[in-house]
């Protein structure tokens, strides 16, 4: 055998192929359900909003990784960020902020930082957080669902302290079960979400700790503010949060323990701002404030190896 | 006596198994031509040559030796005569190894074994057993140690020490392994399906020697006739005392601590060994030396090997030590292909090599070749499935930023010590890094300081 022809590399020689790329377009399947949501609940210019973010961040991904002379990877990481962030601008955001806000997500947020895997924030909501600052007005803009309507009719939020509601509280439930509310432009639909969010954990691609311990604690709390934990769950943007945002691998705790803490952590901040800060909405901001504890929780949570405590408890 | 069954409870990954080589029959490869015999193949002490260059030798004849404890004497596979010494490559280490080529004569002359009885013709089993009975403990680990045999699962530990515990270590539980839970890798199923008299009788010495109150042999439901095989030999030589442990298949079950938490729930202190929970494991292949060893007198020179995977004719060869891969790989008929690997042992925890004239040695079950391919390393994600995959409960993502960084004493913090380089991690990463690599640079350095 010609020796040219024999590679040597460190074992293992078996791979199981499940990529990153696999992963992340599997999230993206998962995120057109709220996506398709967005559309029906608000139009074709909610399609518009979303082609823009998606293609202005992998452009942006593309344009970076060829000036730094690094290799591109089509890996899907900047679609999800496009996508999540089209769920979460309002639904009529002008497309040159939506362009806007996906840029400084993919420029800023995450190659900035050195790329995938070495960003602290979720590249989509520093995006959004980026856009709260520069457009204060526009991001707080909410419509009433249109439809393929054109017309749009400004409203409040179910979470905005102007919020009024024409019909029973079935029917409330009901519309925010299914997305029949005001809100950014995929966080409406609990039930597209929650569809999603099966389709993630019966995939193994998410752990369970972080929507589960996230929610319920939103909804213990709200219990004890006296508050109905049912609706402050179904509103705003935390179930997308829980199930897309706050479960992103980069940005949460790696360690089980570590995902339940963060998890709780997000419970609390967002039922705090909701209840005692100047937004309405707390999910983006408190996974923002977790995202920045992740490397500490890491630091500090290892992992006792097997055969540890043995060892502690012979000498 | 009976067959219980045990789950998995460690974590690992469920692999492909690509047992190819399952149902072949073990064939005895014909001599070499000439043999290549490493100075170094086991755990401990290295030997020293006692022969010199033009030295005619006979089959089985001591060639190398130590006076250290841990350290196991060397024989010569064939006869004929010592024609040079070289170097090797030590694929572990990438070290040079001393070296000496034996050209060999054809004759296949022995020298004379101090033999009880030979195995093939042993007509009744309590005569056999009886004939075990009355070798004293301490002949037994003589000869043992005589023979040379080491761990024959690859670890390539001295036998004869991991059969003296020091005293003050009570073994209750001796496990005889023989799970094969690396993929490809065949050798020990078909000694089990083969050689099953051989694999009980070295299990019977070994009990005289440590004398357990309990006894195992381990093997992997995907192996169900070793399973049946090994419970009928059991009744019909009747050893009552012995259970067959049926384990699923989850790599790394045949790894000791693994194995050991899993039949037992005992868990062996991070840096401790086996014997410190009151267990001793050997894998099935040196059982089978040991019974030949202390039976038939006969030391360690050859070896089941499985050469597999991008094989015309994969087969499991008896093949002599020292006998260059390259025969082996031309006896089996490799398949063209632009690059390859080629692997001492199995595709988990193979080492690579890139000299096919590199010899089969005490600790090699199987070469694999495979289609090579470049590594592709992508950033971490930090998804986590390497940690939930490791069966150690460590962090592996950890290894690699660290020894990038050379924080290599902060790799100590996350225990990488208590790695059993397995491969786990590496297998799930969608990243595709080689943390395994960076894990055993870690060690390395480590170890420097
Ligand atoms: S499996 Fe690979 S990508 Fe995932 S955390 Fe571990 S090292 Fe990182
Ligand atoms: S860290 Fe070591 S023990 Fe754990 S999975 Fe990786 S190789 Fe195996």
């Amino acid at each position: 055998m010609d020796k040219n022809k024999i590679i040597i590399s460190h074992s293992p020689y078996l791979w199981k192929g499940f990529s990153t790329a696999k992963i992340m377009y599997l999230v993206v399947l998962a995120l057109l359900l709220p996506a398709a949501a967005g559309i029906y609940f608000f139009g074709l210019y909610a399609l518009l909003i979303i082609i823009a973010s998606v293609a202005t961040c992998f452009l942006t991904e593309l344009a970076i990784k060829k000036l730094r002379k690094k290799r591109f990877r089509n890996d899907g990481s900047a679609v999800i960020t496009g996508l999540l962030l089209a769920l979460i601008v309002p639904p009529r955001m002008p497309i040159w902020m939506v362009v806007v806000g996906a840029f400084f997500s993919i420029a800023v947020v995450k190659e900035a930082f050195g790329g995938l895997g070495h960003n602290i924030f979720n590249p989509a909501i520093g995006g959004r957080a980026f856009l709260a600052i520069c457009f204060p007005t526009q991001i707080t803009e909410w419509i009433e669902p249109t439809y393929f309507r054109l017309d749009a009719v400004t409203t409040a939020t179910p979470l905005s302290p102007d919020f009024t509601y024409p019909g029973t509280q079935a029917e409330l439930y009901r519309d925010l079960f299914f997305g029949n509310t005001g809100g950014s432009l995929g966080e409406t639909s609990a039930l597209l979400i929650i569809l999603g969010g099966i389709l993630l954990l019966a995939l193994r691609l998410i752990d369970w700790r972080i929507p589960i311990f996230y929610i319920g604690t939103v909804a213990l709390l709200s219990l004890l503010l006296g508050q109905q934990p049912l609706f402050q769950v179904l509103s705003g943007g935390l179930m997308i949060g829980a199930f897309f945002m706050a479960t992103d691998y980069v940005t949460s705790p790696v360690t089980r323990n570590g995902k339940i803490i963060f998890a709780v952590g997000l419970g609390i901040i967002t039922v705090l701002i909701r209840n005692f800060g100047a937004l309405d909405e707390g999910v983006a901001f408190s996974i923002l404030i977790m995202n920045a504890f992740t490397p500490l929780i890491d630091k500090y949570l290892k992992l006792k190896t097997l055969g540890l405590q043995k060892k502690k408890e012979a000498s | 006596m009976a067959i219980i069954r045990k789950k998995g409870i460690f974590a690992g990954v469920k692999l492909p198994e690509n047992k190819i080589t399952e149902e072949e029959p073990v064939k005895r490869l014909p001599l070499p031509q000439k043999v290549i015999i490493p100075i170094q193949q086991n755990i401990g002490a290295p030997c020293q040559f006692i022969v010199k260059r033009g030295n005619e030798v006979k089959v089985g004849q001591k060639i190398a030796q130590s006076d250290k404890f841990v350290s196991a004497p060397i024989h010569s596979p064939v006869s004929g005569k010592v024609s040079k010494s070289t170097k090797l490559v030590n694929p572990a280490t990438g070290a040079l190894l001393d070296a000496i080529t034996i050209d060999s004569d054809g004759q296949d002359q022995w020298v004379d074994l101090d033999s009880i009885l030979k195995i093939e013709d042993i007509d009744s089993w309590e005569d056999a057993l009886a004939e075990i009975d009355r070798i004293p403990p301490k002949k037994a680990l003589e000869k043992i140690k005589e023979a040379g045999i080491v761990g024959l699962g690859g670890a390539t530990f001295p036998t004869h020490v991991k059969l003296s515990p020091p005293p003050e270590k009570k073994i209750d539980t001796f496990i005889l392994n023989g799970c094969e839970c690396e993929p490809f890798i065949t050798s020990d199923h078909r000694i089990m399906l083969e050689y099953g008299q051989h694999v009980l009788l070295g299990l019977q010495i070994i009990k005289k020697i440590l004398n357990p109150s309990r006894l195992y042999v381990a093997i992997e439901d995907n192996k169900p006739d070793a399973i049946a095989h090994m419970n009928k030999l059991l009744e019909q030589m009747g050893l009552d005392e012995v259970d067959v442990v049926s384990l699923p298949s989850r790599y790394p079950m045949g790894a000791e601590k693994t194995l050991i938490k899993t039949i037992l729930g005992r868990v062996v202190p991070m840096g401790g060994l086996p014997m410190d929970v009151g267990v001793v494991v050997n894998n099935v292949a040196t059982s089978k030396a040991v019974a030949e060893a202390v039976l038939e007198g006969k030391p360690l020179i050859e070896k089941v090997v499985t050469v597999t995977g991008l094989f015309g004719e994969p087969q499991n060869l008896l093949a002599r030590i020292g006998t260059p891969i390259s025969a082996l790989v031309s006896h089996c008929k490799l398949r063209e292909r632009d690059q390859y690997h080629i692997i001492l042992g199995g595709p988990m925890m193979g080492l690579p090599i890139s000299d096919l004239q590199f010899p089969v040695n005490k600790g090699l079950n199987c070469v694999l070749i495979k289609e090579g391919y470049a590594d592709d390393e992508q950033n971490c994600i930090k998804c986590a499935r390497c940690i939930a995959a490791c069966p150690m409960d460590l962090m592996p993502l950890k290894y690699p930023e660290l020894v990038k960084n050379s924080a290599y004493s902060q790799c100590s913090e996350y225990y990488i010590a208590n790695c059993i380089e397995c491969g786990s991690c590496a297998f799930v990463c969608p990243a595709h890094i080689p943390i395994v690599g960076y894990i055993k640079t870690g060690k390395k350095k480590l170890a420097e300081k």
